[in-house]
Formats: structure tokens, C-alpha cells, sequence
């Protein structure tokens, strides 16, 4: 189907709403009509300026007072409210393990878990301030030869900085058959991206390159001879495809 | 997670678009703390089918349309009502800051609220058409007015909606 592209297309490109197979044809269409494209990035620019100015917010401390107004009907004082989120806490983790002890999945679940393995890796990590990694990006050498040894071959994080994420560290993780490996970036505006490297299964030949949404996480993932990535984020699609793209060609090399 | 811890979590998400909507960070915490009340005195009405979020953001756009009808004077935002994190931030980012929240200001409200869903908070266009209720192809027209006004008023080109007649 190849609807003409309308003004709502465009906005929708601007806003990472589109379909793959819209976004293709409007990419397509974009690339020809460059003053079209100029005005969607201009959007997209507003997107972004209202984000520059706006997130500083979500990282305020939330108002005593907006609390006990949850607490209105009689509800939970801030005690409880602590003890409900080292539950929710445990859920999560408890969640996290249970994947981890059942029996291994056959090949094609085995395929999808990745993508959800690495979202739940990443959101349980991505909000760390103190403790995001367990290794730091300045002893990055004895980072390179610890995962490696760890996952049995020889690793290596991608560089971003062209795209402006620098590697903030790495962790190891249990994953379904071993360990797992977790790195993640960060851009100037403290964007975080999470690269999951777990070993790849024997006989995953399956190299393509696949798109998952888990829980408002943006992962892509594909597996080499070597290895299964799953890149997470919450850039917007469009921005974590160009992401994945890169990572994806520098491992490919 | 039951509802009510989920409502919780979204506290600084619906923080975010107040203030940005209000303009006024003491404004923006008396919405988003009547938005709390009436979403747990109406948690049990909140159909799972609906997602959370856009459900919180509605019940915002209700009492903030009633607000406005109360209270019709003029957003403005007085110096000492910016918000504290101005002061700590540089001055070029004051000046982007103080810039973008004059220009939002001087879109009409309908227009900066789709937007703002849109822009800032990233709901699809069809959960922005719910959270508001009104159809997904006024969401689209607002959306786009809105984006065209608020690229004028940055440029310095567009007029303010009210204008002094007499001094």
C-alpha cells in the first residue's frame, strides 16, 4: 500500500509514531522533498527543546505534600509507602530469577526472551545514580578482558561517541544459560542506552535484525556466531534504529 | 503493582506536564495534587483496558479546563514564581528556559496541551485523543497549529495574542 504522504505522516516521523513500513516509505519520500524534511526536523527539534527544558523536573524530590494527598482515603502513610516499593522491588527481582531458574525455552522463545531479558535488565539499571555499573568506563581495559573472559570470547563494546553517548561502564549478569554482560551509555543529557551481550546459543544462525517494544523500552536485537545483543533504550525508535545500526556495524566488521 | 502504587509512580511524569502546561511551579503542584485525589477517589472506576497514564493526564485536562473557567485571568509567569531549578541552571539555559515557557504561554490552551502530550509526555495520537476526548484528527490540527505558532512566536515573528490598545 503506498498512501500518498500526508502532513500527518510527517508528523508522525517527527514524533517516531510510524509503522516500519510507513517509515520507510516516508524516509523515502523525505529524502526527496528536503524542505519537507527540514520543517519535520524542526518539530522534532521543538520535541527536544521541550524536553531540555522540562526533564529537569522529573528528577526534583516530589513535594511532601503531594504524598499525603495520595493518602487522602485513609491509604498508606510514607512507611508503608517504603515497604510497598522494597515489595515491588522484590517482585521485580523475583520476576528477573524466576526467568532465570525455569527450563530453557525452546529455540524460538529462546530468540524472543533476549529482547525482554535486556528490557528488564535495563530497567532495573538505567535508574541507578550511584551504582549504574559495576565496572566504570575509566578502567575500560580491565573491563574489556573481565566480560570477555566471563562470557568466553572476546568483547568489545561499541563506541558511540560520534553520536554523542559516552560509555558510562559494564556489569555482569545472570542470564537463561550464563553470564551476560550489560553496558551502558549515556549522551550529554543523560539519555541512557544499555547494550545486553549474552553468549549466543549453538546453531543460532538467525543474524536479522529485529525490533521489540518491552514495557515502553525500545529494543533491538540480533545475534551473531559469537553472540546475542539486544541494544535498550527509550530515544524514540527512529533514533534507537540509527543506534543499533552502528552497533550493529561496528560488531559486524 | 496495584493501581494506587502505579499512580504514585507516575507523580513526576504528571509534575512534568503541569508545569509545563501552568507555567507556575506552585500551580502546577495544586493540579497535579487535585489530579492525585480525584484518581484515587475514581481509582476503582479506571478500566485496566485504558492505560494508566493517559487516564491520569485526562483527569488533569478536566480540572485544569475547570481551573481555567474559575480562574480566566491570563497565564502569566512572574519572575519569582520560575521555578527554583532556573537559579541553579546557567544563565543560557535560563534565557532557553524562560524563552520557550513566554512562548508556550502565548499558545492557546488547546493547542499547548496536545503538544505537550505530544512533544513532552510522547503519547500516541490516538491516547492523546482519548486523554482530552475529542477526535484524533483535532489532535492532528492543533497538533500542527500548534508546532507553526510556536516556531513563529520563537522567531520572534508572530504577534502577541493580546496586544496593549492604550496606554
Amino acid at each position: 500500500m503506498n498512501a500518498p504522504i500526508s502532513e500527518d505522516d510527517l508528523h508522525a516521523w517527527a514524533d517516531g509514531q510510524l509503522d516500519p513500513a510507513r517509515l520507510m516509505q516516508v524516509e523515502t519520500w523525505l529524502a526527496a522533498h528536503p524542505e519537507r524534511r527540514a520543517q519535520a526536523e524542526e518539530w522534532r527539534a521543538q520535541s527536544a527543546r521541550l524536553h531540555r527544558t522540562y526533564d529537569r523536573v522529573l528528577d526534583e524530590a516530589v513535594p511532601a505534600r503531594l504524598i499525603p494527598a495520595a493518602n487522602a482515603n485513609r491509604w498508606l502513610d510514607a512507611r508503608k509507602f517504603a515497604a510497598v516499593a522494597w515489595l515491588c522491588l522484590g517482585a521485580i527481582t523475583g520476576f528477573f530469577l524466576r526467568g532465570e531458574t525455569a527450563p530453557a525455552p525452546g529455540p524460538g522463545l529462546a530468540v524472543n526472551s533476549l529482547p525482554r531479558q535486556a528490557a528488564i535488565a535495563h530497567a532495573v539499571f538505567v535508574p541507578e545514580v550511584r551504582h549504574p555499573v559495576e565496572v566504570g568506563a575509566d578502567q575500560e581495559a580491565h573491563l574489556i578482558a573481565w566480560l570477555s573472559k566471563r562470557l568466553g570470547a572476546p568483547l568489545q563494546p561499541p563506541h558511540l561517541e560520534e553520536v554523542g553517548y559516552r560509555l558510562v561502564g559494564g556489569r555482569l549478569l545472570p542470564g537463561d544459560s550464563g553470564e551476560v554482560a550489560q553496558f551502558m551509555y549515556e549522551d550529554a543529557e543523560r539519555k541512557r542506552l544499555t547494550l545486553y551481550v549474552r553468549p549466543a546459543a549453538p546453531k543460532a544462525a538467525d543474524t536479522s535484525f529485529r525490533y521489540a517494544r518491552e514495557n515502553g523500552i525500545d529494543v533491538f536485537y540480533w545475534t551473531d556466531s559469537r553472540f546475542g545483543y539486544a541494544l535498550s533504550g527509550n530515544t524514540g525508535r527512529e533514533d534507537m534504529l540509527r543506534l543499533a545500526t552502528l552497533v550493529f556495524q561496528q560488531h559486524d566488521k | 503493582m496495584n493501581s494506587r502504587d502505579a499512580i504514585i509512580a507516575e507523580i513526576p511524569r504528571l509534575r512534568r506536564y503541569a508545569r509545563a502546561l501552568t507555567g507556575r511551579v506552585d500551580a502546577a503542584d495544586d493540579l497535579v495534587q487535585e489530579t492525585l485525589q480525584r484518581a484515587l477517589e475514581k481509582w476503582r472506576l479506571w478500566q485496566r483496558s485504558r492505560d494508566l497514564r493517559p487516564w491520569l493526564f485526562s483527569i488533569m485536562h478536566n480540572l485544569h479546563v475547570d481551573g481555567r473557567r474559575r480562574d480566566s485571568r491570563i497565564d502569566f509567569c512572574a519572575d519569582e514564581d520560575l521555578p527554583v531549578a532556573v537559579q541553579r541552571a546557567s544563565q543560557q539555559d535560563a534565557l532557553e528556559l524562560r524563552d520557550l515557557e513566554r512562548a508556550l504561554a502565548l499558545l492557546p490552551p488547546d493547542q499547548r496541551e496536545v503538544l505537550l502530550l505530544v512533544g513532552l509526555e510522547e503519547l500516541s495520537y490516538a491516547e492523546v485523543a482519548r486523554a482530552l476526548n475529542i477526535p484524533q484528527g483535532t489532535v492532528m490540527s492543533r497538533l500542527s497549529r500548534a508546532r507553526l505558532r510556536l516556531k513563529a512566536i520563537l522567531a520572534g515573528e508572530a504577534a502577541p495574542i493580546l496586544k496593549v490598545v492604550s496606554t
